[in-house]
């Protein structure tokens, strides 16, 4: 329960604060940081337009989408708290649940027949295909290491001792945070600000949505963005207090999204036909974290 | 017994009355005939289930010795599967079929071959005869492959129904093999001598024997490399032919298997991971080519062979629980290869159903040249698309029910495991992640392109909705599909025993299985109740919010250009370049492609297809090698009677004289021996 408000909170103020870092970073003032919910609130009240192409796919699948997201939210933990649902393999649950909005949003993109979402649709699938299998095996080894199956038994049990296990949480707070990217398309793999279709990934998937579906779409995101950052904060704060852990939250949010920013600003996109390749070596990053979690059991003889 | 001998009599009454009835009544006793039984079967079936195991014994002949007859657990679930894609199918066929009614001996056939295939897939779960076992195998096979070359005026589909047999008969002869090697040792048919045998030898004596089954009955099942006949054959038969045999005909297979860990006595933990690194393969090669096909029912038929794989996985890590002694693990992994079984035979004989329908409607089944079906055929479309999540292992529906006790196996090996198995699991797991992506890929790819969108094509024919009676065994399917997904402890509880039968538990009491399954899936069931809530809730409140907005209709932004014409839409080749870029050293593919040229261009063209790369390097070359090899004897076949004469008196005479020089040649050999 008290996950769901903190990321509820942290959601708010996530993309604003991305938004108003890059607007300081180029030298301007920006705008507020609730200006996101107050677009989404906006596109909440106004009316829709639906291709005449579509069908009734386009017209459910922003529902579910929100829905998987809402969904995923309530097995994240905080800590020692659990989520709203918390079982054994709940992780397994995270990601595929995750999956069924994926789907949903990419044959919606497909509905409209533009060859734009099509092409946004296609690399969608293959960029979610390549960044699934760094999360399952980053959770296999937190399984390994601490002997549960479960977010919030792992997190809690999850101890940071020894250098390995420092370097071992740096490393899985980069290949959540990259996931997160993936997954929200933004910098480095995909650049939602440039205005041409031809580049954009999960941005022209929604060219057509419009009005309370649109923000539904997006209030998804903002959700998602904080989700994973709640991931990583997982990773850190562990046995740590209430009094602690809540400050520890939201600083740690904080961080992550000015970095977020940061990087949105004085980054170059990858070029699109590599990016498939660069997701995949995310996979090779969690297989280390896997071998540190060997190292650290003393599993090689 | 008496309902054995009306199970057999059944069949033989249908097959003798169908060809004296018009096409109607051909049908109608074919299905009738199917459905008694199935209820007989399944009445027999439904027995173990609950805990009681059911032996017959016939006298047999003297060749065959007694024939015994047993029905345990694992029987009976594979045959309540068997009958329930048999109903629907053969309901579904009987309008499937009504497009070919003119030719009346052909409908005969192939409806007399349809009950063959249901009894013979049936009796083969329950004989315990190897001699027996053969002969029914055999007569599966031969039965399917009439069934596949329904439309043998095509070229395609008889050249299909020859490489099926083909590969039918190799898999034959493996378990041929088997058979005979136990039956040369113990003198006994019996399956139990099988038992016997292997435990009285050592481990690699049944490793052995397991690898002779395993290939055998891999050939049916389609495990990657013995694969290669499955893309042809599904493709070629009809819709209800190719469910029927990609929902339970290569499950016989994974049955055979099954069948195999119950009686050899071996070392459990090699073989399971002899299974798991087959099925690794199978999943992943699977859904890799599956990707890049352009025939909706040749991309099917290669998912078939990625579930296989993940089936498999469910069984190998069983073994490995069974080799460990490690209850748990052992029931987790059978468990959830035998709810894969079920399920995959739901939800992909659901798509080849749907894909008949598509094919129906549209007569191609070419995914490039459809589009649109949803505003012409919404009730096929739902459908496709709840198959479509199923089988990507999904949630809410059933793959991902199955697919989750399968990565609890995995995750649960992990516990205290050594460094070498650590490694077979990480990247296992890491396979079973790459093959649910893949499948999402695959999934979008073929519901978006077929489905959505606008007609590729302009069909000089009307595309419209098949009668609601074909539909309904769909909609029973896809009830299940379901239901499994949201009640799976029902379908769990009925597991048990076939599961503690597997993972050779010894009483129902000691089993940790039905409670660390219920401990396990009840959450998993409330996240799946809890997300049907939230996304019910969700739209209520959107049709509450919307429900006095103005909803305009516009087309679709094309971002400033105003002509779009349905050649603008993304096609499916399209869709998956990025993917068949990154993956082309696993795939072989043509391209053919005719350059725009002039000033005024037009009749540009591009085509891509693509070929599997195992099926080039194990069947084609080397039967393009032997093939040349016998060409060079071409010469002693010139047509001229005379020639034949000679051979036949070169042979008489030889036959005559080499008993007469058999004392000479040996002298020979021992004279250079001596030397």
């Amino acid at each position: 329960m008290l996950s769901l408000i903190l990321i509820l909170i942290a959601a708010a103020f996530f993309t604003g604060v991305i938004i108003r870092v890059k607007s300081m970073a180029s030298g301007r003032k920006g705008p507020g940081i609730l200006q996101p919910l107050f677009d989404v609130f906006r596109l909440f009240k106004k009316g829709v337009v639906y291709s005449e192409t579509t069908s009734f796919v386009f017209q459910i699948a922003p529902t579910i989408y929100f829905a998987s997201v809402v969904m995923a939210m309530l097995v994240v933990p905080f800590g020692q708290s659990k989520g709203i649902l918390s079982f054994d393999g709940d992780f397994i649950f995270f990601a595929y649940i995750l999956a069924l909005g994926k789907f949903l949003s990419i044959i919606s993109a497909m509905d409209t027949g533009s060859s734009f979402e099509g092409m946004g649709a296609s690399r969608e699938a293959l960029y979610s295909m390549f960044a699934e299998p760094a999360f399952f095996i980053l959770m296999g080894s937190l399984a390994l290491l601490t002997g549960h199956t479960n977010f919030q038994e792992m997190f809690s049990a999850l101890h940071i001792g020894s250098y390995i296990s420092y370097a071992l949480a740096i490393l899985g707070t980069f290949v959540l945070m990259m996931i997160a990217m993936v997954e929200n398309s933004r910098m480095p793999i995909d650049d939602p600000k440039t205005h041409l279709e031809l580049t954009m990934v999960h941005e022209v998937m929604i060219l057509d949505n419009s009005g309370f579906d649109l923000g539904l779409i997006l209030t998804a995101g903002y959700l998602k963005f904080a989700i994973y950052g709640a991931l990583v904060v997982n990773l850190f704060i562990g046995v740590f207090p209430l009094q602690y852990s809540i400050p520890m939250f939201f600083v740690i949010q904080f961080v992550l999204a000015s970095g977020v920013g940061f990087i949105e600003s004085f980054m170059a996109r990858f070029r699109m036909s590599h990016n498939a390749q660069f997701i995949f070596v995310l996979t090779s990053v969690s297989l280390l974290i896997f071998f540190g979690a060997l190292l650290i059991l003393g599993k090689f003889v | 017994m008496s309902l054995i001998s009306a199970f057999i009599a059944v069949p033989v009454l249908a097959i003798l009355l169908i060809p004296f009835l018009n096409v109607k009544g051909k049908g109608i006793v074919l299905f009738a005939a199917i459905v008694v039984n199935a209820f007989l079967s399944g009445y027999l079936a439904l027995q173990p289930l609950d805990g009681q195991f059911l032996e017959f014994s016939f006298p047999g002949s003297l060749v065959t010795g007694p024939v015994n007859l047993r029905i345990d657990a694992l029987s009976g679930w594979f045959i309540l599967i068997i009958n329930f894609i048999f109903v629907t199918g053969s309901f579904y066929g009987l309008f499937y079929m009504q497009a070919y009614q003119k030719q009346t001996n052909n409908i005969t056939l192939h409806s007399i071959v349809f009950v063959l295939l249901h009894t013979a897939l049936i009796s083969l779960c329950t004989v315990q005869n190897s001699l027996v076992f053969l002969v029914v195998w055999e007569i599966m096979a031969l039965s399917a492959f009439i069934a596949v070359i329904f439309e043998h005026g095509k070229m395609a589909t008889l050249r299909a129904g020859m490489n099926y047999l083909i590969h039918s008969h190799v898999s034959i002869l493996f378990l041929m093999f088997g058979f005979i090697w136990v039956a040369l040792k113990t003198g006994s048919y019996d399956f139990n001598s099988i038992t016997t045998y292997t435990s009285q030898n050592s481990g690699a004596t049944g490793l052995v024997l397991f690898l002779c089954f395993f290939i055998g009955f891999g050939i049916k099942a389609g495990f990657v490399p013995f694969h290669t006949w499955l893309p042809y054959a599904h493709p070629a038969a009809p819709a209800h032919v190719s469910g029927v045999m990609s929902g339970v005909m290569i499950k016989i297979g994974i049955f055979g298997i099954f069948r195999v860990i119950t009686l050899i006595k071996a070392d459990y933990y090699t073989i399971g991971l002899v299974i798991i690194s087959f099925s690794v393969i199978s999943g992943l090669y699977g859904v890799m080519l599956a990707i890049v096909q352009h025939n909706l029912k040749k991309l099917l038929a290669y998912h078939s062979i990625e579930n296989i794989g993940i089936i498999g996985m469910g069984i190998g890590i069983g073994c490995i629980g069974l080799g460990t002694g490690n209850y748990l693990l052992a029931s987790l992994g059978f468990a959830g290869g035998l709810l894969h079984t079920l399920n995959h035979s739901l939800f992909k004989s659901l798509l080849f159903f749907t894909a008949g329908n598509v094919y129906q409607a549209t007569h191609t089944v070419h995914i490039d040249h459809l589009g649109g079906l949803i505003k012409r055929m919404p009730q096929t479309t739902i459908l496709f698309l709840i198959a479509a999540i199923a089988i990507s292992g999904i949630p809410p529906f059933n793959g991902f029910i199955s697919e989750f006790i399968i990565y609890s196996g995995f995750y649960y090996w992990m516990q205290g495991s050594m460094i070498g198995p650590l490694m077979a699991i990480i990247f296992s797991v890491l396979a079973l992640v790459l093959i649910g992506g893949l499948a999402l890929l695959c999934f979008t790819k073929a519901f978006g392109i077929v489905f959505l969108g606008n007609p590729r094509q302009k069909l000089d024919h009307e595309v419209k909705e098949v009668p609601f009676l074909q539909l309904l065994p769909l909609y029973l399917i896809a009830f299940l599909i379901v239901f499994i997904g949201v009640f799976p402890q029902i379908f769990m509880h009925a597991l048990s025993q076939p599961v503690s039968l597997l993972a050779g538990l010894p009483a129902i009491s000691d089993m940790p299985f039905p409670e660390k399954t219920t401990e396990l899936l009840q959450p998993v069931t409330w996240g799946i109740w809890m997300f049907i809530l939230i996304s019910l809730a969700v739209f209520g409140f959107r049709k509450l919010v919307t429900q006095n907005r103005k909803a305009s209709v516009e087309p679709t932004w094309g971002c400033g250009y105003i002509a779009p014409t349905a050649k603008l839409q993304y096609t499916a080749g399209s869709f998956v370049r990025p993917y068949s870029k990154l993956f082309r050293p696993f795939l072989l593919s043509h391209k053919t492609q005719k350059d725009v040229e002039g000033i005024f261009p037009s009749g540009g063209s591009y085509e891509t297809n693509s070929y599997d790369r195992i099926e080039k390097y194990l069947v084609d070359n080397p039967i393009a090698a032997y093939k040349s090899l016998l060409g060079r004897f071409l010469f002693l076949q010139n047509g001229k009677l005379q020639f034949y004469i000679l051979y036949g008196i070169i042979f008489i005479v030889s036959v005559i004289c080499i008993p007469l020089f058999y004392d000479q040649i040996v002298l020979f050999i021992d004279f250079i021996k001596q030397i």
